[in-house]
């Protein structure tokens, strides 16, 4: 099977600090990938790298088979690489329904029915058990309610590639638990990648894991290959055990 | 915006128009003849609280918009002899490719930089105006003959000179322009520029291209002020550089900015209560511009969303 995501010696340099370093990583279709590492390790720099928001120094990512390195971020969201952001920034001052409208309305292939955009963002906001605060201003929602409403804006993208950036960072207990479930039942249509510091969540979901340390990929296995690896312990727990 | 009472935002817009429509019968002849006046430059706050209130982009330079339309249709009658409605078309062209030109420039900056922008190419035009003194007039200007300012409708000709048709003719483009500018703000086009506004970064995680739809409110602007500007030529009969001044670039920021931006109806309160305060303060003191500086600061102070943007956040929520 083709890997639906490839990068190729990626690398990002902030001045002196390579945050990104010669990575080269393969995602394969409807795979729950989760990336973890310490602080600073360059998981988000990764995505971002990924989703376009952020040019690489040098390298290459290949999507669906095609070189997107080159693409503006809003086409490779158009080609289906969706990005839930690490800080909540959904549009406060707009209600939670205009923030889903916003991914709907631009997916529909038929562009005209007012209907099929009414229908299109309740489905994603029931999906987030979000429905009944459909009118309410994004930024009154709880912190909880705004990651899952992020969570719905990605979704509502009806995108190939979900990346989700600590989504349950600030959620509680309770929340996560749903959270777990969303993931699951998105995954059946999406392939997704997970960057998450919350271990056990990532036990849980993770079909592989990618361990990232100061800006390379310093492993990658399966939840629990990686649970035994000393040379993560080392990188994440700073001993080994 | 969101899908809440669009029948009230009608109703509120249509009763609008038809108050205006029956204050034509009711006022005495100088507010007549100012309201008329104060119609036409609402549609010019209009246009620039499209891209200024929903859009987020500070524009220092409409001016050249305005002025595009002023000129565009003012030198089609004088110097080409065009009838009416081919001049008010030719001076709406004129600002729509200006907007388009300028747009696709001065949208590669924001912010600080995009005002500075603006304003340097409003300026380019207006010295452009007077270097070109032969066929503009200079700062003299140049007047719209009488005879030419006639609206020929098959049998019936209307003269834009007599203040009913003026007046008709000024609520005729402002109503139609409000109805368009509140289905764009309403539409699907409405939510992604208030998105843009709200967070472009996002927007384009969303998959917009943002400078497309940024450049798209720009022409849209552009050409209601052009509208607005040609309309001005062909009524009140005067072509005039001092409308392409920075003056006229601030002039719509400040009405919008007291009415209150991103409402549809902000537009003519600001433009309305300005000439207003001038035309009462005027009466009392030669240091008019005195008190309307106290009532603007007033104003921007405590309402700093200006008339119907305060009413909006305090009172009514529903109101467009």
């Amino acid at each position: 099977m083709m890997p639906l995501l490839t990068t190729k010696g990626l690398s990002r340099n902030f001045g002196g600090l390579r945050a990104v370093d010669g990575v080269d990583f393969a995602l394969m279709p409807g795979e729950i990938r989760a990336v973890i590492g310490p602080n600073g390790a360059g998981k988000t720099t990764f995505v971002s790298l990924v989703s376009g928001r952020i040019q690489p120094s040098s390298g290459m990512i290949v999507f669906d088979g095609a070189d997107i390195t080159g693409l503006p971020a809003y086409i490779r969201v158009r080609q289906g690489i969706a990005y839930t952001f690490q800080i909540t920034s959904v549009f406060a001052n707009l209600s939670a329904y205009d923030n889903v409208a916003l991914p709907v309305q631009r997916t529909l292939s038929d562009g005209r029915s007012k209907g099929a955009v009414r229908t299109g963002v309740m489905a994603a906001l029931e999906r987030t058990g979000l429905a009944d605060r459909a009118h309410m201003p994004a930024g009154q929602l709880s912190y909880g309610h705004q990651r899952l409403l992020e969570v719905a804006m990605g979704l509502a993208l009806k995108p190939r590639l979900l990346i989700l950036d600590e989504p349950t960072q600030g959620l509680a207990d309770s929340e996560i638990d749903n959270f777990i479930t969303l993931v699951r039942e998105i995954a059946k249509n999406a392939t997704v990648l997970l960057i998450e510091h919350n271990m056990p969540v990532v036990m849980q979901l993770a079909d592989r894991i990618t361990v990232f340390n100061a800006g390379k990929i310093l492993a990658e296995d399966t939840p629990e290959a990686i649970r035994e690896n000393a040379a993560v312990q080392e990188a994440y727990l700073g001993t080994a055990p | 915006m969101s899908e809440a009472s669009p029948a009230k935002a009608y109703t509120l817009h249509l009763g609008v128009i038809a108050l205006l429509f029956v204050l034509s019968f009711l006022l005495p002849e100088y507010y007549h003849g100012l309201l008329a006046r104060i119609m036409v430059l609402a549609v010019f706050a209009m246009g620039y609280n499209m891209l200024f209130g929903y859009v987020g982009l500070l524009s220092l330079g409409h001016a050249m918009f305005f002025a595009a339309g002023l000129y565009g249709a003012g030198l089609a009658v004088i110097q080409l002899g065009w009838s009416v409605p081919l001049a008010f078309l030719g001076g709406v062209a004129c600002g729509a490719v200006l907007a388009l030109v300028i747009g696709l420039l001065a949208l590669r900056t924001t912010g600080v930089a995009f005002m500075i922008v603006t304003m340097m190419f409003a300026q380019v035009f207006y010295l452009l105006i007077l270097y070109f003194a032969t066929w503009t007039g200079g700062d003299q200007g140049m007047v719209v003959p009488q005879p030419a300012r006639v609206l020929s409708l098959g049998a019936t000709s209307l003269e834009l000179t007599n203040p009913t048709v003026r007046y008709m003719t000024a609520l005729g483009l402002f109503s139609i322009v409000l109805l368009i500018t509140s289905a764009i703000v309403r539409s699907r086009y409405g939510r992604v520029l208030v998105a843009i506004r709200e967070n472009e970064e996002r927007t384009k995680m969303l998959g917009y291209d943002t400078f497309s739809n940024k450049l798209a409110a720009v022409v849209v602007s552009g050409t209601i002020c052009a509208a607005s500007g040609a309309a001005y030529a062909l009524l009140f009969g005067y072509v005039g550089s001092s409308f392409a001044s920075v003056q006229y670039s601030i002039l719509p920021l400040l009405w919008v900015l007291l009415g209150g931006a991103a409402t549809t109806l902000g537009p003519l309160i600001g433009t309305l209560f300005m000439y207003y305060v001038i035309d009462i303060t005027s009466g009392y003191t030669s240091a008019y511009l005195l008190i309307v500086g106290i009532a603007l600061i007033l104003l921007v102070l405590f309402f700093p969303k200006g008339i119907l943007g305060s009413i909006r956040q305090r009172w009514l929520g529903w109101l467009p």
